[in-house]
Order: structure tokens, then C-alpha cells, then sequence
């Protein structure tokens, strides 16, 4: 299968700085290509390059099987963006600001053609409010609403979740889904909230400091069978002394931040359990994890990172 | 003794017989155009002062006796010298209260002068001396000089045509002295130089203002109003 | 390209600030004429104290062009500011905005996208301009009629013939556009370095102000530099209203005194132009787009 986007060694260097390094990775067709990593890790600046707003100091880009650097305007043609914050001319209407939009694309919609737009992303009641009066919410829908008005093949968005509440993400998260699955587009959407990502993506990479950390599907990753348990004891010291002499041992990791780390089957937590009552260990808490918030953990080995996912 | 008191006498006789000759001459040219009650004439203005460019002008004049005089731009902006200077023939020849004074000849063109110096008699006159260059065949005022309290010196030269029956002439060139003329840049908002070759051509002390008449209706009657 | 130009020709005549500026020379067109129609008479005595000593002038000289000329003199000095505002807010009001990324992931060229905008920059400059001579020229012809334009410049004074004029000041406004172009121009450049609309606006006019106080200061360091400060250039338009004499001093009508400063200053100004966009987007092409 032709990939939709193959980046190659890609680098961007900021003075010193290697915000990008030998990048590689590719988003399949009909994919929704989670792209992950904490504030900084780089995805931003990978995105950027990807939309020619950056240019590499380093490797290939290829979109739609075209070199970007010397077709970007036919690929460009194919692409539907929200950079970060979705901003619009404020002074102009939605419905102004997705037809001047469209005719920048290339296109000149009809005037049903923009309200089925507004429509889809439920904007159509407001179609003729400045942008200005809107929420946040309601820009980055409208943001969503331009980057889907020439029918791109392959729709990027860069944290579209970004100071959305709750209900606008999950509104945002069933759009996503819906680009996938009803109107076949390819999407990559880049996101520092694990469980977003999780929730919706086919196919993720995680980036840590410009690096490929991880690049797989969600079932790969989202391995049920291997579940990693977090362990909070009365005493975490002599638990771990008596795990590392029973059978358990080979299932123990190094303990981080001073919790028990341990990768088990999921059907052998009950029989864990039962072992650390027989063993006399008051047990605080036991927290399985199933997500790519433990894979991650697993690979940075730095709890710290975690959080910084968490906020 | 005798002989000098008679050669005295006949040199103030001979005097006062020359300043009554003079008198005569410039009563008959007054008298001459005094047979004009009014005109109007249509003529072509040109204002030639270093320091001021402006285009050839239509101008209209009109007079009437003894002295109303005004000069009129078809439509335009005139600038003329300032100090009550009309140009026109009347003017050059005070109305009442003045002194004629035999002071020669003179050839201006090729025509023959009798030169004539116009003293007034009151002391607060703004004319100090008047001289009066005029052709007595024709009894025309070719060139006259006036030394004014307040405006200086000017000279009016006057070339006549088909009108000196009346002793009206065809063209007045009319000169005189300038001051010098600046602004600061700060007014005018300009910021470069000019150069200094202009700068100097600018800095002209003599003015003339020209006429040439083209047309005369003399006597058809003119109204007050025309003067207000 | 003249689809993104209507596009950004939309946008400006979209928003509020344009029109501040069109209010703002309507209100101080109006301020001038309200001024000179009340106590005009005032104003030209002032001006011409001096001179009236020596002649007398006879006209109607607070007449429409003049008073268009006196309205170019001090609004050509504040119009940079309102072009500014426009022309200095192309790109860096965009990057503010965050819509600047946005338009530069679509298809046309950053080429294409930045003259586009240009272009847009000078054709409101151009409005702006026409909406000064409507005001400033046509309203005032029809406010204080028509008559010769007297003006009194530094070392002489010169007379138009009304019938001589209004070409001058076709050819005073063309120069005035190309003036304000470069001003424009400028402020597009400025607009490529910073990310807010204030930053650039406020640079252009300080770049405008010191090289204009640069250009006006006659001391000899300075004077090595004025010929090659654009502000020394702009207020060349005057020259239209200066013409040649013959020998006897005599108006040639329809000439021009010194038409090759107009066009050196036309040469410098477009050199300008050409220096501040071309500079411009070759800065801009390879720039990383981080706002």
C-alpha cells in the first residue's frame, strides 16, 4: 500500500538546537495517525514541515508518493490544516472566513455547499457572527470546518484539542472519527493527551526530543495480554525484597519513584493479589495500566514524563 | 557792481523764464490728455521681478478723470508693486501744487527730450521729485523718474502707437527697485537647496512690470462703480 | 496571484481600521478647509507678511488649488502614518493573528501570497490618495472656485495660470502615490521582522520621522546623506509646481523647471520600492513560520 505521507531522516536544526532529529515514519491511507509526544518533543515542528511552514535543515519529505520540496503546490492543494490555535480573521463572519478560505484554496463553493460545511461542524446557526463573538470551541470547529472546505485527501490537525472543554473534546474526538470512517480522509493529529490519542487513533508515533521513540498500531501497542501494574504498599522496600525471591520476580521491574513496577498477565491479577495477602503486605493500591501512558513510561522510564502528559 | 546785479537778473529772469516755459510745456500735455475723460483698455500683463515667475497676463484697465485708475486680471492673480503706483499718465504728472523745473534735454530712443523735474510745493507729499522726459512735438511723456518717501524709485518708459493723438501709449514698461525676498523653509516645508547660481539670479534689485495695450475705448463714458 | 489579491483586498476593506484612515483624512481635509474658508484671509497675510510690503497681489488667492496645495504640504506628512497602519500590519498582523500560517499552507507561493499582499498595500494607498485629491482637490475647487495658484516658495514666488494647473497636480499626485508606495513599501518590509502590528508601525514612522528631520536639518554631515534618504525625495512632487522662464522672464507655460529632479527622485524612491519588497520576500521565502 502507497503511504499517504513517508518522512525520512527528517532534521530541523534551531541554531544548536536539533528540535527534529533523523525522523522517520510513515501514515498509511485511511489512517488516524496519532502523533504524540510532550510540549517540545517536536511535533509542532515536524507538523510545520509537513505544511512547508518550516523548511528542514535535513532528510524527505513525501506526500501522496511527491517529493513536498519540489511539488508543494499539488500536495499542498491535498491538505486540510488547524495549527495549533484555530485562528481566523475575527473581524469577519464564519461564513466570510470559510469562503475566503475556500477561494484561497482554489475553489469556488456555492453558498450551500459553505452552510453543509458550517453544518457538519455544527456552526451553521452562527454562520453569520463575527468570529470574534465565538468560543473557543466554536473556532477551532470552524477552524476544522476551512481545513475540510476543498475536500483535502489528508487533513492535519496540530492539538486540536487545545482549550476545548470537555464536551468540545469529545465532540472533536467524534469528528475526528467520523472524517476517518464516513468520509474515508487520512488524518494526523498530534496531541500531548495520551488518552485523546488512545481513544482514536489507528496508528501512533511517539516522539521524545526530536527522536522516534515508538511507531506502531494501537493493537501493537495497546498489547492486553502484557499489563503493567503499578504497586503501593504499607512497605514498599520489603515487598520488593519478598516479589524478587518468590516466583514473581522475573515479572518485576526497577522500582520508579518508589512504586513497584511490575508487567503481568491480566489474568493473573487476582492470583497477585492473593500472593501479596498471603505474604502479609497491606496493599494501598494496585493499578493496572493498559494505555500508551505505561508503554511511554516504559520507554522514557521517567514518571516526570507522565505527568507532563497528564496536564 | 551793475554789471554783476544785470547778469544776476538776466539769469533769474532767464530761470523763471524756463521753469514758466517748462510750467507751459507740461500744462499742454496735461491739457492733451485731458481731452480723455475715461478709457478702457485691454492689454497683456508681464511681471518681471527675479524673484517672481509668473505667467504673461490679460489685463484690463480702466480710468477715469482726474485720477481713478484700476487695473483688472481676466480671471487671474496680478502682482504689481506696492506703494499707490498706477501705471498710467496722470499719475506722472501731479494734479495741482507743483514746481517745473527746465532741467534739458535727453534723447530716449531715438526721440528728442525736454527733460522737466516736478517739485511739489507741501512738504508732506509721498512724491519728493518727479522728472518728466517729454517729446514736445508729439507733447507725449516718453520716460518719467519718480523718487517716492515710501516706495523708492521707479521709471515708466512709454512707447507710443496709434493712440498718441491721445497721448496714450502702446506699451508701459514700468521698473523698479526690489527688496530681497526669502522665506524660511519651515513655512515653505521645502528641503533641499536650490543652487547657488539661482539663488544669486534670484537676488535681482530691479522689477519691471510691462504692458502692451492692445485696444483703447477712450471716452465711451465709465461708471463710479467700475472704480469701487 | 489576482485571486489572493482580491482576497487580500477584501480583507483590508473588511476591517474598521481601514476606514479610520479615510475618516481621519476627511476629518482633517475638513479641519484645513473649515480653517481657510473662516480665517483664510488671516492665513495668507501671515504667510505672505513680507511680501506684501513691496507688491500688492490681486486675485482671488484662497482660491480651490490653493487650498489643495496647502492640504498636500501638511497632510503628505501625516499620511505615512495611516498607510502604516495598513502596510505594516500585512504580515505581522497576520502572524499576530495566528492566520499567517494558516495562509502560507495553501497552495500559491510565498512569492505569489507576499506581492499579492503588496499589491493590495499600495492599491489602498492608492484609494487613499484619490479620496485625498477628491477632497482635497475636487471639493475644494468646488468650495472656493478656481483662479491662478499662488505660491510662495523659500527664495521666489510663482504664479500658476489656472489653465496650467491641473496637469501639475495630476503629476503631483502620481508623484505623491509613488511616495506613498515607497512608504507603504517600507512599512511591508518592517512588517516581516516582528509578530505584532504595533512593533512595525511604530518603526516605520520613527524610520520615516528621523529621515525626515535628517533630510529637513541643513548641516553639512547631513547633507551627504540626504540624497540618498528617500524622505528627502518624497516632497518632489512640489517641483510640478514650478515651471521655466524665457529670457524675459516669462512664464513658459506647460514647462516644468527642473524635470530631471523629479525624475531622479522618482528613480531613487522606486529604487526604494524595489529594494524593501524584493528584500522583503527574499527574507521572508526561507523564513521558518513559528508564530
Amino acid at each position: 500500500m502507497m503511504e499517504i505521507v513517508k518522512v525520512e531522516a527528517l532534521t530541523k536544526k534551531f541554531d544548536q538546537l536539533k528540535a527534529v532529529n533523523q525522523l522517520s515514519f510513515s501514515v498509511l491511507p485511511g489512517d488516524v495517525y496519532g502523533f504524540l509526544g510532550q510540549n517540545g518533543a517536536g511535533k509542532s515542528t515536524t507538523i510545520r514541515m509537513l505544511l512547508t511552514l518550516i523548511t528542514p535543515t535535513d532528510g524527505d519529505i513525501q506526500i501522496f508518493g511527491l517529493s513536498l520540496s519540489k511539488h508543494r503546490k499539488e500536495i499542498l492543494q491535498q491538505i486540510g490544516a488547524v495549527i495549533e490555535k484555530p485562528d481566523v480573521y475575527k473581524y469577519l463572519s464564519a461564513y466570510d472566513n470559510l469562503k475566503l478560505f475556500a477561494k484561497l484554496s482554489g475553489i469556488q463553493p456555492t453558498r450551500t455547499t459553505l452552510m453543509e460545511q458550517l453544518e457538519l461542524v455544527g456552526l451553521a446557526h452562527r454562520a453569520k457572527d463575527t468570529v470574534k463573538t465565538f468560543s473557543q470551541g466554536m473556532k477551532q470547529r470552524l477552524g476544522i470546518a476551512i481545513a475540510l472546505v476543498h475536500n483535502p485527501q489528508l487533513i492535519i490537525l496540530d492539538e486540536p484539542t487545545n482549550g476545548l472543554d470537555p464536551q468540545g473534546i469529545a465532540d472533536m474526538r467524534n469528528l475526528i472519527l467520523s472524517l476517518s470512517s464516513q468520509y474515508k480522509k487520512t488524518v494526523i493529529v498530534s496531541s500531548h493527551l495520551l488518552s485523546e490519542i488512545e481513544q482514536i487513533a489507528s496508528r501512533i508515533l511517539i516522539i521524545d526530543k526530536g527522536k522516534k521513540l515508538v511507531e506502531g498500531s494501537s493493537d501493537e501497542l495497546f498489547d492486553q495480554s502484557k499489563i503493567i501494574i503499578e504497586l503501593n504498599t504499607n512497605d514498599n522496600k520489603s515487598a520488593y525484597n519478598i516479589l524478587s525471591e518468590s516466583n514473581w520476580s522475573n515479572k518485576l521491574q526497577p522500582i520508579r519513584n518508589g512504586q513497584i513496577i511490575l508487567q503481568i498477565n491480566k489474568n493473573d491479577i487476582p492470583i497477585f493479589n492473593q500472593y501479596l495477602v498471603s505474604k502479609d503486605i497491606a496493599v494501598f493500591s494496585l493499578q493496572p495500566r493498559h494505555s500508551l501512558e505505561d508503554y511511554f513510561l516504559q520507554i522514557t522510564a521517567g514518571k516526570q514524563h507522565v505527568e507532563a502528559f497528564r496536564n | 557792481m551793475y554789471k554783476f546785479f544785470f547778469l544776476v537778473f538776466v539769469f533769474i529772469s532767464g530761470t523763471i523764464n524756463a521753469q514758466e516755459q517748462a510750467m507751459q510745456l507740461v500744462q499742454k500735455v496735461k491739457a492733451k490728455l485731458d481731452a480723455v475723460n475715461d478709457y478702457t483698455a485691454e492689454g497683456k500683463m508681464r511681471t518681471d521681478v527675479a524673484f517672481i515667475k509668473a505667467p504673461v497676463g490679460k489685463v484690463k484697465v480702466y480710468y477715469k478723470k482726474p485720477n481713478k485708475f484700476r487695473i483688472e486680471r481676466n480671471g487671474g492673480i496680478s502682482i504689481l508693486p506696492k506703494g499707490g503706483v498706477s501705471i498710467n499718465m496722470s499719475s506722472m504728472i501731479l494734479v495741482n501744487g507743483f514746481m517745473a523745473l527746465d532741467a534739458g534735454t535727453a534723447i530716449i530712443g531715438n526721440t528728442n527730450t525736454h527733460v522737466i523735474k516736478l517739485l511739489p510745493n507741501t512738504e508732506n507729499n509721498d512724491i519728493i521729485l518727479s522728472t518728466l522726459y517729454i517729446d514736445e512735438s508729439n507733447l507725449v511723456i516718453r520716460k518719467s523718474v519718480t523718487t517716492t518717501r515710501e516706495s523708492g524709485t521707479y521709471e515708466m518708459e512709454m512707447y507710443y502707437g496709434k493712440f498718441i493723438n491721445y497721448g496714450l501709449p502702446d506699451k508701459v514698461i514700468f521698473s523698479f527697485n526690489t527688496k530681497d525676498y526669502k522665506l524660511p523653509k519651515g513655512i515653505t516645508l521645502e528641503l533641499d537647496d536650490i543652487d547657488q547660481a539661482t539663488k544669486e539670479k534670484m537676488k535681482g534689485k530691479k522689477g519691471r512690470v510691462e504692458i502692451n495695450y492692445s485696444n483703447y475705448t477712450i471716452n465711451n463714458g465709465l461708471a463710479e462703480s467700475t472704480f469701487k | 496571484m489576482w485571486k489572493h489579491l482580491e482576497i487580500e483586498l477584501y480583507k483590508i476593506f473588511h476591517r474598521p481600521r481601514t476606514y479610520l484612515a479615510f475618516a481621519a483624512i476627511t476629518a482633517l481635509i475638513g479641519v484645513i478647509q473649515l480653517g481657510l474658508k473662516v480665517d483664510g484671509k488671516e492665513y495668507t497675510e501671515f504667510v505672505m507678511a513680507d511680501f506684501a510690503g513691496s507688491f500688492s497681489v490681486d486675485g482671488k488667492i484662497l482660491n480651490g488649488y490653493f487650498i489643495c496645495y496647502v492640504i498636500l504640504q501638511l497632510l503628505l506628512v501625516h499620511v505615512p502614518l495611516l498607510i502604516a497602519l495598513i502596510a505594516a500590519d500585512m504580515i505581522s498582523g497576520e502572524a499576530n493573528m495566528g492566520t499567517l500560517r494558516l495562509l502560507l499552507t495553501k497552495s500559491q507561493s510565498r512569492t505569489e501570497i507576499l506581492l499579492a499582499k503588496f499589491l493590495a498595500s499600495v492599491i489602498y494607498t492608492l484609494l487613499l490618495l484619490i479620496w485625498i485629491a477628491i477632497l482635497g482637490l475636487l471639493l475644494s475647487l468646488v468650495i472656493f472656485g478656481t483662479d491662478d495658484l499662488f505660491i510662495m516658495k523659500s527664495s521666489y514666488v510663482v504664479v500658476v495660470k489656472s489653465s496650467d494647473v491641473f496637469w501639475r497636480y495630476c503629476g503631483a499626485f502620481c508623484f505623491a502615490a509613488l511616495a506613498m508606495t515607497t512608504v507603504a513599501a517600507l512599512g511591508f518590509f518592517l512588517s516581516f521582522f516582528a509578530e505584532n502590528s504595533i512593533g512595525p508601525i511604530v518603526a516605520t514612522m520613527s524610520v520615516i520621522i528621523v529621515c525626515t528631520i535628517l533630510s529637513t536639518m541643513n548641516i553639512p554631515l547631513f547633507n551627504l546623506i540626504k540624497p540618498y534618504l528617500f524622505t528627502s525625495h518624497m516632497v518632489t512632487w512640489k517641483e510640478f509646481f514650478d515651471f521655466k522662464v524665457n529670457d524675459a522672464n516669462e512664464a513658459i507655460i506647460g514647462s516644468i523647471q527642473y524635470p530631471d529632479k523629479i525624475i531622479r527622485s522618482a528613480l531613487v524612491l522606486v529604487l526604494h520600492i524595489i529594494i524593501f519588497v524584493v528584500g522583503g520576500i527574499w527574507y521572508f521565502r526561507k523564513k521558518d513560520v513559528l508564530s
